[in-house]
């Protein structure tokens, strides 16, 4: 394939998009593998959402210590300059083209102009996005003082401007309640966190932030409506029933300034779609085999964009893994397996990654339960594997470490979670 | 009087109850482990939190350093703390690790340098 003669041309074996812990790990690792890389990041600083995430609770497994998200990021960061990893900031990646197995193409724009590079190998981390107002049903007038709880950390913890006194907060997952406790401790009101499910959405550490600032959790309900003029001024908040249906009669309103929207994040692919990867509508994110290679050769994924993490440490984990995919399909002229074996989801997972087994090596399964239950057998019925555990959430994403010689016994494997 | 946590120690979550009666601990129930015990105690005797927050830096690259306290202050002076907090200014070059400020003997150390 002929490169396009009027934009500059650089050339590697590995190009990371995406510059937060997935990104940053993985061109960490591939460095130490001894491949040439360039990573990529369209803000202006690497970490991406860590350097906002200003709370501990970041590297308990990955560096065995507590550390903050910016705390966290630097020490990637620090690596990364240490092992004379290139990167560039600034650099918005606007298309990826893939010619062939070993020739692909990344476009991207940066201060210093466009750039086409092509590599052998693209490890996509570009994190996720978070999910708007529009998206959850919620109507009424164009005011501001509507944000996302990402939004809202960025405001104040990168730029120190609080973006409003009086706060509804719409999803009790982690980013929603870590902002809850942000927004009390500078002095904001924080009047409710409306969940729509019958449980809180996020770890149980962050849900006692309820409890330390007296905020009213609604579970059950929904905010249905936003009304004010050029600015918000109250919410209406609907009681749902077991079917998530809204029960008439419930409504009543809440006087706000502000809502902050956390409901839930869903990877960034868009460009990886564009090229045909397949996308798992469970996770949101392509369908990988164990060395977190999409469908399309040599694109492998990591991080928020491959599924949703909860922790860091399994996100800058899977950076690792991809990293060590992208080596041997640079090696091998691609990723090696006897028979690929399917993992499919059993009784009470709602999502699981990877998809596809190689039997090559030994692999983490990530996966997360549909609903909350105790007492419980996490099985593979094909290689009799059982794991008791006392409680699972959908909040707390599992993480099982199977062996090859296990993995290989089988054709296929399908996961469960049922009753002890 | 009876207080009731989801231990947060580990991801079991063990819903504890302690019983407390003229300011004593008589009873500690539902916890499977003694570090989960050791924290429900603290929590009702002597609650404590790693604070975290931002203070506003002049001439960084970025407008705020973010900070936390070196280590665990009690629940109840932490609106104190954050008007202390409130009042800081810094100066960059600020390095992450550095201590920027110290409150009643607590350390506040920077998070994100500048």
């Amino acid at each position: 394939m002929e490169p396009f003669s009027q934009i500059p041309m650089l050339s590697y074996d590995v190009v990371v998009i995406g510059g937060g812990p997935a990104g940053m790990a993985a061109a960490v690792r591939a460095k130490e593998l001894g491949l040439n890389v360039l990573l990529l990041d369209e803000n202006e600083y690497l970490g991406g959402i860590l350097p906002q995430c200003i709370h501990p609770g970041f590297g308990l497994h990955y560096y065995k210590e507590e550390l903050t998200g910016p705390e966290f990021a630097s020490r990637l960061a620090r690596k990364l300059v240490e092992l004379g990893v290139e990167y560039k900031t600034a650099a918005r990646v606007l298309e990826i083209r893939n010619y062939s197995d070993l020739e692909k193409v990344v476009i991207f724009t940066s201060p210093s102009g466009v750039y086409q590079v092509w590599a052998k190998a693209i490890i996509y981390a570009a994190g996720a996005r978070e999910r708007h107002a529009f998206e959850i049903g919620i109507v009424g007038d164009r005011v501001s003082g509507i944000y996302t709880a990402g939004e809202a950390q960025t405001l104040m913890d990168i730029y120190g401007v609080l973006p409003g006194k009086e706060i509804v907060i719409v999803g009790s997952g982690d980013v929603g309640l870590i902002m809850a406790r942000r927004f009390a401790l500078e002095g904001a009101k924080v009047k409710a966190v409306v969940e729509l499910m019958p449980y809180p959405g996020g770890l149980a550490r962050n849900v006692m932030i309820l409890r330390d600032f007296d905020i009213p959790l609604y579970l059950s309900h929904k905010v249905v409506e936003v009304r004010g003029t050029g600015r918000v001024e109250r919410v209406k908040v609907v009681k749902v029933d077991e079917n998530l249906n809204e029960i008439p009669g419930s409504e009543f309103w809440i006087e706000a300034d502000t809502l902050i929207i956390s409901a839930g994040l869903i990877p960034s692919v868009k460009k990886l779609k564009a090229i045909g990867v397949e996308i798992d509508p469970a996770t949101g994110g392509p369908v990988v085999n164990d060395r977190l290679e999409t469908s399309v050769p040599g694109i492998f994924v990591a991080g928020n964009s491959l599924l949703i993490n909860d922790l860091v440490d399994y996100v800058a984990e899977q950076g690792e893994l991809a990293a060590e995919g992208a080596k041997e399909f640079i090696e091998k002229g691609g990723i090696e397996s006897r028979k690929w074996i399917k993992v499919e989801k059993g009784e009470n997972v709602r999502l699981l990654v990877p998809h596809y087994l190689s039997g090559e090596g030994d692999v983490y399964l990530y996966l997360r339960v549909a609903r909350p239950m105790e007492d419980i057998e996490l099985r593979i019925p094909e290689i009799g594997k059982k794991m008791r555990l006392p409680v699972v959430k959908p909040a707390e994403m599992l993480r099982i470490k199977l062996k090859a010689e296990e993995i290989r016994k089988a054709e296929k494997l399908t996961v469960e979670v049922v009753k002890a | 009087m009876i207080y009731r946590f989801t231990c947060i120690v580990c991801p079991l979550g063990c819903s504890i109850e302690v019983e407390v009666e003229d300011g004593k601990v008589k009873d500690v129930k539902g916890c499977r482990c003694p570090r989960g015990k050791e924290w429900a105690v603290q929590e009702v005797t002597n609650p404590k939190r790693v604070v975290m927050s931002v203070v506003p830096v002049e001439g960084g690259a970025l407008p705020t350093v973010s900070v936390k306290t070196a280590e665990p202050v009690p629940k109840e002076k932490i609106p104190e703390l954050m008007k202390f907090l409130a009042n800081l200014k810094l100066k960059a070059p600020v390095k992450a690790g550095e201590t920027v400020a110290k409150w009643e003997g607590i350390k506040i150390v920077a998070t994100r340098g500048a």
